[in-house]
C-alpha cells in the first residue's frame, strides 16, 4: 500500500508533464500549419537563419 | 451549439462601405508584420520557394509560409513603402498573392488556441480521474476502505480545478443565455456539470461510493472536442473566405499632390485621394469622376449589363470596370443619398431581422431542460414522500440530472454539422455562418440573379460564329496584347477555336481607343468604331470593331455568357420541388432571354435593391423560406433579408460577407450540392436526437429508480456520444443527391 505514495505523485507528475508539454507547444504555435510542418520535416537543406522564430 | 451568437455578425455592411477603414498608407515602420494570403501555394516546395522569395525583398527580416491557411506572415527590418514589393516577388515566381487587412486576422484563432487548451486539460483529467475509478470501482466493494476516501480525494483535487477552467466556455454562454430570459444547450450541461461536481465533493467529504467525478470531466472531455472541432472548421472556412476577398482587392493607382503616382491596395484609399483608373481595370474605390470620359460595365453593381457613359463630375462605385479610356476620379466617402447608402441601410434592418433565428439544438433545449429539470425534481420528491430520507432523495435526483445531461444531445448537432463543413470545403464550397446549414435546409423557393450568378459576370463573344476563322485569328493577334475586358473575350474565342495564339510583335496599344500593328499590307486596327473609322450609321451596331487594309470591316458583339450548367442547376432544383424565380437590375430583353434559356418561369426585370427584398418578402409572406442566390452590391441587402443565402466567389465583398455560403469555380452546381447536404445534416441531426432519445429513455427511470451507479453512468454517456459522432462521419463521403 505505500506504494501508491509515491505511485500516484509520479504518475501524476508525468502526465502533468505530458500536458504542460503539448500547452508549451500550443502556445509556441505547433499546431498553426499542421500540412506546412509536415513538408518541412523533408526539406533537406535547413531554412536561413532569418526564418526561426 | 449555442455559441453567445456574436461570431458571425461582423460588421458586414460597414467595411467595404467606407473607404476610409483604419491601416496606414504611409511607409511601413521598423518590425512591422504583414500578412500575405497566397492563392496557389499547394506543395512544399512552393512554401519554401514563396519564404525564398520573401527573403530576398530587401528590409524582410523573416518570412514564414502557412501551408494550411495558404498565407505568408512577413516581418520588417526596417522601413518599407507598403505589401507592392512582396507582392511582386511573388507575382514574378509565378504566385498570386495579396495583403490581407489587419482586421481579417486572428478572428478566430486565439478562441481555437484557447479551446485546444482547455480540451487537453479536460482529456488530462478525464484520463486520471478515470484510472482512479477504475480502481475503485474493481478493487473492494467496501466503501469505507480508507484507499477508497484517498482516491475519491484524489479525483476532487484533479476535477475541480479542471471543472472551473476547462468549462468556462459553457458556463459563460449558459449565463448569457439565462441573462436574456433564454434557455440554450448549455443550461442542462453548465447545471449537470456543476451539480454533478458539487454533490461528489459533498459524498467525497462524507466518505459514500456516489462520487461522479469521472462522469462530469469526462462529459466536460466530450462535449469540448465537438466544440473544438466545431470552431476549427468554421474558423478554417472563415480563413479561406478572407483570402478569396483579399486576393480580389484591386491595387489602386493613386496620384500624389507632386504627380507622382503610387500603388496602394485598395482598403487604404482614403476619401480624398486621386486615382487613375487605366482601361480595362476595376475601379478601386467609391468616388466622382473629376477628369476625363469613359463607358463602365456595373454589371457587379447594378445587375445591368449594358456600358453606363460617363464624365465628370458622375458618380462611379468600387468594382465597376472601365471600358473606355483612362480616367482621374477622387474617393469619396459614401453619403447619405448615394446608392451604397441606400443599400448600406437596407442591409440593416434586413440583419436585424435574420438575428432572431433560434438553432436547432437551442429549440430542441428550450423543451428539453424544462423537461428534465422536472424530472429530476420528481424524483426527489417521489423518494421523499417514499421515505427515503433528503440525502438519498438528492442523491437520486443528481443521478437524474447527470444522466439526462445531454452529452449526446450536445453532440448531436455540431457533429453532423463539422463533417458537412468539412464535406463542402473539400468541395469549394466554403460555409460561413454557424447556422447557414439549417435555414438552408428549411429554403423551398431559390431566387436567382441573373449577372454574374446564372451568367458567367465576364464578356465573351456572341457572333464568333459568323466571324470567319482568318479574320478572327488576324485579330485576336491584336487583341492578346490588351487587358481589355472586350480584348480578352476575343482572344478566350480564337484560343478555344485554333488552341493557341500566334504572338506578334510591334502591337501599340492606344489606351481608350484600341490596338494596331503595321503589317506587310498596312496597318490592322482593332478598337472602338472611332478607332477603326467607322462611319456613324454603323458604329452603334457593335462594340468592338476590326479593320485590315482591303477587307471588310469585322464586327464583334459581346454577351454575358450563361453559366454551362445553369439550366441543368435550375431543372435540378425544379425536379426537388423547389420554387425557382429569376430577380434581376438588369434590361427586360436580356432577363427574358436569360430566363427562357435557363427555363425559368417567372421573372422580374429592372428590379431595384429595395423591389428585391419586396420580392422576398412576398414570397415570405406566402409562407415560403427563400433562398436568395446573388452576387452584385444590389443583391446584398435580398442576400441578407433571405433566410439563407449563397454567393459566388466573384461576387462584390460586401455580397459575400452577407452570405451564407460562397462557392467558387464557373459552376453553379455547387449551390445543389450545398442544399443537398443541408438537408442530409438535418435529418443526420434528428437522427442522432433519435439516438440520444432512446438513451434517455432507458437510462432515466433507471436513475429515477435508484439503480444508476458511477460506473453506469460513465459507460452508458460515453457509448451514447460515439454512436452520435460515428453517425455524422458517415456524412463526410455519403453520395447525396437532392430530392423532394
Amino acid at each position: 500500500m505505500t506504494s501508491l505514495a509515491w505511485l500516484i505523485p509520479a504518475a501524476l507528475f508525468l502526465g502533468g508533464l505530458g500536458l504542460a508539454g503539448f500547452i508549451w507547444a500550443l502556445k509556441s504555435g505547433q499546431f498553426e500549419d499542421l500540412e506546412g510542418a509536415a513538408y518541412r520535416a523533408l526539406e533537406d537543406d535547413p531554412p536561413e537563419d532569418a526564418d526561426k522564430k | 451549439m449555442a455559441q453567445p451568437g456574436t461570431l458571425e455578425l461582423e460588421s458586414s455592411a460597414a467595411a467595404p462601405l467606407a473607404p476610409t477603414l483604419g491601416g496606414t498608407a504611409g511607409p511601413r515602420s521598423a518590425g512591422q508584420t504583414i500578412t500575405l494570403a497566397v492563392e496557389n501555394m499547394t506543395c512544399g516546395g512552393c512554401m519554401r520557394k514563396v519564404e525564398k522569395a520573401l527573403l530576398e525583398v530587401p528590409g524582410v527580416a523573416s518570412a514564414r509560409a502557412n501551408l494550411s491557411a495558404r498565407r505568408a506572415t512577413v516581418v520588417f527590418e526596417e522601413a518599407l513603402p507598403g505589401a507592392a514589393p512582396l507582392v511582386d516577388a511573388l507575382g514574378r515566381i509565378g504566385f498570386k498573392a495579396a495583403e490581407l487587412a489587419p482586421d481579417a486576422l486572428d478572428s478566430g484563432q486565439h478562441a481555437g488556441r484557447q479551446l485546444l487548451s482547455r480540451l487537453a486539460v479536460a482529456g488530462f483529467a478525464a484520463a486520471n480521474i478515470m484510472l482512479l475509478s477504475v480502481s475503485v470501482w474493481s478493487g473492494s466493494s467496501n466503501a469505507d476502505d480508507p484507499v477508497h476516501a484517498l482516491f475519491h480525494w484524489l479525483s476532487a483535487v484533479i476535477a475541480l480545478p479542471t471543472i472551473a477552467y476547462a468549462g468556462q466556455p459553457f458556463f459563460s454562454s449558459a449565463w448569457q443565455a439565462l441573462k436574456r430570459r433564454r434557455l440554450n444547450m448549455d443550461v442542462p450541461i453548465s447545471l449537470a456539470i456543476l451539480l454533478s461536481a458539487t454533490m461528489s465533493l459533498y459524498q467525497t467529504i462524507k466518505g459514500t461510493d456516489q462520487v461522479y467525478f469521472d462522469a462530469s470531466v469526462t462529459l466536460l472531455f466530450f462535449l469540448l472536442i465537438g466544440r473544438y472541432l466545431d470552431q476549427r472548421v468554421r474558423v478554417r472556412a472563415r480563413g479561406a473566405a478572407e483570402n478569396l476577398l483579399g486576393l480580389k482587392a484591386q491595387w489602386a493607382h493613386v496620384i500624389a499632390s507632386d504627380g507622382s503616382v503610387e500603388r496602394l491596395p485598395s482598403r487604404l484609399v482614403e476619401p480624398g485621394m486621386r486615382i487613375a483608373v487605366a482601361a480595362g481595370e476595376r475601379i478601386p474605390a467609391d468616388g466622382v469622376i473629376v477628369q476625363g470620359s469613359t463607358a463602365i460595365d456595373e454589371s457587379l453593381i447594378t445587375g445591368e449589363t449594358a456600358p453606363r457613359d460617363i464624365a465628370a463630375n458622375d458618380l462611379v462605385y468600387a468594382g465597376s470596370v472601365n471600358l473606355g479610356g483612362p480616367v482621374e476620379m477622387e474617393a469619396r466617402a459614401a453619403e447619405a443619398d448615394t446608392l451604397l447608402a441606400q443599400i448600406a441601410r437596407l442591409m440593416e434592418t434586413a440583419e436585424q431581422a435574420r438575428g432572431r433565428y433560434v438553432r436547432l439544438a437551442d429549440r430542441a433545449a428550450r423543451f428539453y431542460a424544462p423537461m428534465v429539470h422536472t424530472l429530476a425534481a420528481a424524483s426527489f420528491i417521489g423518494w421523499m414522500m417514499a421515505g427515503a430520507g433528503w440525502e438519498a432523495s438528492l442523491t437520486i435526483a443528481i443521478a437524474v440530472l447527470i444522466i439526462t445531461c445531454p452529452c449526446a444531445l450536445a453532440l448531436a448537432v455540431p457533429a453532423v454539422q463539422v463533417a458537412a463543413s468539412a464535406r463542402l470545403f473539400d468541395r469549394g464550397i466554403l460555409l460561413k455562418a454557424a447556422d447557414g446549414l439549417e435555414r438552408l435546409a428549411e429554403t423551398d423557393v431559390a431566387v436567382f440573379d441573373k449577372t454574374g450568378t446564372l451568367t458567367a459576370g465576364i464578356p465573351s463573344l456572341a457572333n464568333g460564329a459568323a466571324i470567319d476563322s482568318e479574320a478572327l485569328s488576324a485579330a485576336a493577334v491584336l487583341a492578346a496584347a490588351s487587358r481589355h475586358p472586350y480584348a480578352q473575350a476575343v482572344a478566350q474565342a480564337a484560343s478555344a477555336r485554333f488552341g493557341s495564339i500566334p504572338s506578334a510583335s510591334g502591337v501599340d496599344e492606344v489606351s481608350g481607343f484600341g490596338l494596331r500593328r503595321v503589317t506587310a499590307t498596312g496597318e490592322e486596327r482593332l478598337g472602338s468604331a472611332a478607332w477603326c473609322g467607322i462611319d456613324a450609321t454603323r458604329a452603334a451596331s457593335a462594340s468592338l470593331w476590326f479593320v485590315r487594309p482591303g477587307k471588310e470591316p469585322v464586327a464583334f458583339h459581346f454577351e454575358d455568357k450563361l453559366r454551362d450548367d445553369a439550366a441543368e442547376t435550375v431543372d435540378t432544383l425544379r425536379r426537388a420541388h423547389f420554387g425557382v424565380s429569376l430577380c434581376s437590375g438588369d434590361r427586360r430583353d436580356a432577363v427574358a432571354a436569360a430566363a427562357k434559356a435557363v427555363h425559368i418561369e417567372e421573372w422580374q426585370a429592372g428590379m431595384k435593391p429595395h423591389e428585391k427584398i419586396e420580392r422576398l418578402e412576398a414570397l415570405k409572406a406566402q409562407g415560403r423560406r427563400v433562398l436568395m442566390i446573388g452576387d452584385g452590391l444590389n443583391d446584398a441587402p435580398a442576400l441578407a433579408a433571405a433566410h439563407a443565402s449563397v454567393s459566388p466567389s466573384t461576387a462584390a465583398d460586401i455580397s459575400q460577407t452577407a452570405s451564407d455560403a460562397v462557392f467558387q469555380g464557373a459552376k453553379l452546381m455547387p449551390v445543389v450540392e450545398l442544399l443537398a447536404t443541408a438537408r442530409r445534416t438535418r435529418k443526420m441531426s434528428f437522427q442522432n436526437f433519435a439516438v440520444a432519445f432512446g438513451y434517455n429513455l432507458v437510462f432515466v427511470p433507471l436513475a429515477m429508480a435508484g439503480f444508476v451507479t458511477p460506473l453506469v453512468a460513465a459507460i452508458a454517456m460515453s457509448t451514447s456520444s460515439i454512436l452520435v459522432t460515428l453517425n455524422a462521419i458517415r456524412l463526410r463521403t455519403a453520395k447525396l443527391e437532392l430530392t423532394a
